[in-house]
């Protein structure tokens, strides 16, 4: 049934995420059209929107899980997965990918294990197909967190990893 | 009022009138599709659009509001040819299996493709591939089938305030599914089955058991009961061209008896048998100082949203089984032993305006004689499915009566079919066992009605009962949530799931958007059950003989410990996720 993608990574919220969602829920609940404002903040603390999230917006708001999970997957701005703490991102620009990213990107995929899109189950890595990241001069490129690797080719992966381990 | 005309006539409406609404008034049809009076507007599927001068683009007629001088076309060469244009792009992306689809001949997608002279291969390319739900005993969800069109959407979240399904991701992708796509037997879905009746097309449906019940049927070492709810009789007859509101429960009966039946026995008298199982129930906690308000216990999909939104409130619940869990146990224990069959040879199927039972048979303590009380159970549309398919002639039967021993019913137990139903049976009897006489004026018209809350106080004996009655999971919510709150001091609340009652149960036929907007489609079949009960003979549940030899010779009297075996059951917390 599902096209959304979901993680395996298990949820590892703290209490101290939990209360600072509730204390900020409860001043949002009091606008109108609080789901909105509700998503974002909780995206900030979490970095993303688990179903623990939602449940916690569901009971704060009181709006079914079902009408948060319509809005949490209608808009592109918000993640139902989390992000790695290393985010490795392959820009599959059309420079890019006529020089060998596709390759590059199905070589993270197989080391890391991972989609596009997904982060390792402990949370360190994650893998991101990026569009066009404008230094086309560096073809094939890649950023892991803000630092940028140029023409990059599969025999550089294993090092890459190593390097941000 | 507001002066506008429509394809050239001249009408006044009140202001705030939709076009859609104005163009019925004059007497001009406007076909839609995702509209459905009263639960669903939202102008998403353009179906409905129409011309207004002045205006750039054709609007939706069902959200637009008239205005004075207002000048609309609803059937110009531009309208017609972008109705089509909706319908075909809505069919490329539809899985037209309709040669075999259970909503052929009554699927409002289909009605419009032909009126509209659509091709529905028009438009070819991606379509959507979806794996059906078969999670639940009682519903399929078919999304290959969906157009989008809320309506299922706005029932669950509106009708009831249970709010599992919706539309999830965008564009292309969007579909109907639950919180992160689980299955439905994941989520606090109550199983009423209002989602089906509201479906234009055959995304959503019954689970099918007419297979197993013929199979049954042509085994010779069983023995096939078949009982009927009491809302199945003044509906079925829809499903063979009668008109809404015909009783037809000499032919209904007759048909079964063809099906091949062993016995037909008729659920009013378990009807029966539950108002002296929970009248006495309700007296007992009003003198012992039980917990009240006592909550009835005929409506599963009420019981299944107790314990996912309200468990806190299952004390008030009786304790006491529905009907059809009775009949299944009184014939798989008295009738059994009286018969002399082994209750495992037995196959107990109950026809039932709902789908939610399909979900109670399956419930613990619902095995009174070792083995589960009911077989099968098949929706009037099942039914009525089951006998055109075995060339039973329906409107040519003649008329037959229930089977004796226990197919006697009081129209008490009739009136159950309609939201009031069961609080003006309960209070029939308790009033007159509390003062010990018989009354002639047996209407309780204050909780009949197809209102959602309905609120009266009776003197009996002394006492003054404060009763109240709702329909539609979201009436309900809205007593409970008065309860918790104590802001209410009810003494007894009767509770049906489905807006109406049984009468408009999630497993009768199924009427269109259009049928919808002109018929008062449940309080016409109500109708039928109130004229019924008007000139009935047996009229109280406590004077019906069937009942009387029960308590006699097995049960010895209400609430005895046998009665508690047999006809009560237990309640539990489920989840809210």
């Amino acid at each position: 049934m599902s096209k959304i993608k979901l993680t395996k990574v298990p949820f590892s919220g703290t209490a101290k995420q939990e209360k600072e969602l509730r204390d900020k829920l409860a001043t949002i609940k009091k606008m109108d059209g609080a789901l909105m404002p509700a998503l974002q903040a909780a995206q900030d603390i979490y970095g993303y929107l688990p179903a623990e999230v939602q449940q916690i917006i569901s009971e704060e708001l009181d709006i079914s899980l079902e009408e948060i999970f319509g809005v949490a997957t209608f808009y592109s701005q918000f993640s139902l997965n989390p992000k790695g703490n290393i985010e490795i991102s392959i820009c599959m620009g059309t420079a890019c990918y006529v020089k060998g990213s596709g390759e590059v990107l199905d070589k993270f995929k197989e080391i890391l294990k991972i989609d596009a899109g997904d982060c390792t189950a402990d949370g360190k890595y994650g893998l991101v197909a990026t569009r066009c990241i404008g230094c086309c001069g560096l073809a094939p490129v890649l950023t892991v967190n803000d630092k940028v690797y140029g023409k990059v080719t599969v025999s550089d992966v294993e090092k890459i990893i190593e390097e941000n381990s | 009022m507001i002066n506008l005309t429509i394809n050239g006539k001249a009408i006044s409406v009140p202001e705030g009138t939709t076009i859609l609404e104005a163009a019925r008034k004059a007497g001009i049809n406007i076909p839609t599709l995702c509209y459905l009076k009263d639960i669903n507007s939202i102008g998403a599927c353009r179906v409905c659009v129409v011309e207004v001068k002045g205006a750039r683009n054709l609007v939706a007629s069902c959200v637009y509001p008239v205005s004075e001088g207002m000048e609309v076309i609803t059937n110009s060469k531009r309208v017609i040819e972008s109705r089509k244009t909706t319908v075909e792009l809505i069919l490329s992306d539809h899985e037209k299996k309709c040669l075999s689809c259970i909503r052929s001949q009554n699927c409002e997608l289909q009605k419009l493709s032909k009126e509209l002279g659509c091709d529905e291969e028009h438009y070819q390319g991606e379509s959507n591939n979806f794996n059906l739900d078969l999670s639940t005993p009682y519903l399929v969800r078919d999304n290959n089938k969906c157009i989008l069109c809320r309506r299922c959407v706005a029932a669950c979240r509106d009708y009831q305030s249970v709010s599992v399904i919706g539309a999830n991701s965008r564009g292309f992708d969007t579909h109907i599914g639950t919180f992160f796509n689980k299955d439905l037997d994941a989520v606090p879905c109550v199983a009423c089955g209002q989602c089906i009746n509201v479906c234009p097309t055959g995304a959503l449906r019954e689970r099918d058991e007419i297979d197993d019940v013929m199979d049954a049927i042509n085994d010779p070492k069983k023995y096939v009961v078949m009982v009927s709810a009491p809302a199945v009789r003044v509906a079925i007859g829809e499903e063979f061209g009668y008109p809404v509101g015909t009783n037809t429960q000499g032919k209904m009966v007759a048909a079964m008896k063809a099906l091949g039946a062993d016995d037909v026995f008729d659920v009013n008298m378990t009807a029966d048998l539950t108002i002296m199982e929970e009248g006495f129930e309700f007296l007992n906690r009003v003198k012992n100082g039980g917990v009240l308000p006592m909550l009835t216990s005929c409506s599963p999909a009420w019981i299944k949203f107790v314990e996912h939104f309200y468990p806190e409130l299952i004390p008030n619940l009786s304790t006491c089984k529905s009907p059809q869990q009775m009949f299944g146990a009184v014939i798989k224990t008295y009738y059994a032993e009286k018969k002399g069959i082994d209750p495992k040879d037995m196959v107990v199927v109950s026809v039932m305006p709902c789908t939610a039972k399909k979900f109670e048979k399956g419930r613990p303590n619902q095995s009174a004689a070792g083995v589960p009380d009911i077989d099968y159970v098949l929706t009037t549309r099942e039914l009525a499915r089951m006998i055109k398919r075995e060339g039973i002639m329906y409107r040519e039967l003649e008329d037959k009566d229930f089977d004796t021993p226990l197919g006697i019913g009081s129209s008490a137990g009739l009136i159950f079919g309609t939201s009031g139903g069961v609080m003006e049976a309960a209070l029939r009897t308790v009033r007159e066992v509390l003062e010990n006489k018989s009354f002639d004026k047996l209407d309780f018209k204050e909780v009949r009605g197809i209102e959602g809350i309905k609120e009266a106080t009776y003197n009996i004996a002394g006492i003054d009962v404060k009763v109240a009655v709702a329909s539609g999971l979201s009436n309900a919510r809205k007593l409970m949530d008065k309860i918790k709150s104590g802001e209410a001091d009810y003494h007894f609340i009767e509770i049906m799931s489905c807006p109406g009652g049984c009468v408009n149960g999630g497993g009768q036929p199924i009427r269109t958007a259009e049928e919808r907007n002109t018929m008062n489609i449940p309080g016409l079949r109500a109708k039928a059950i109130y004229d019924t009960d008007k000139s009935a003979k047996l009229r109280k549940s406590h004077e019906n003989p069937v009942v009387k030899e029960l308590y006699e010779n097995y049960f010895g009297e209400p609430n005895s410990h046998k009665a508690h075996e047999i006809l009560h059951t237990k309640y539990q917390k489920r989840e809210k996720v």
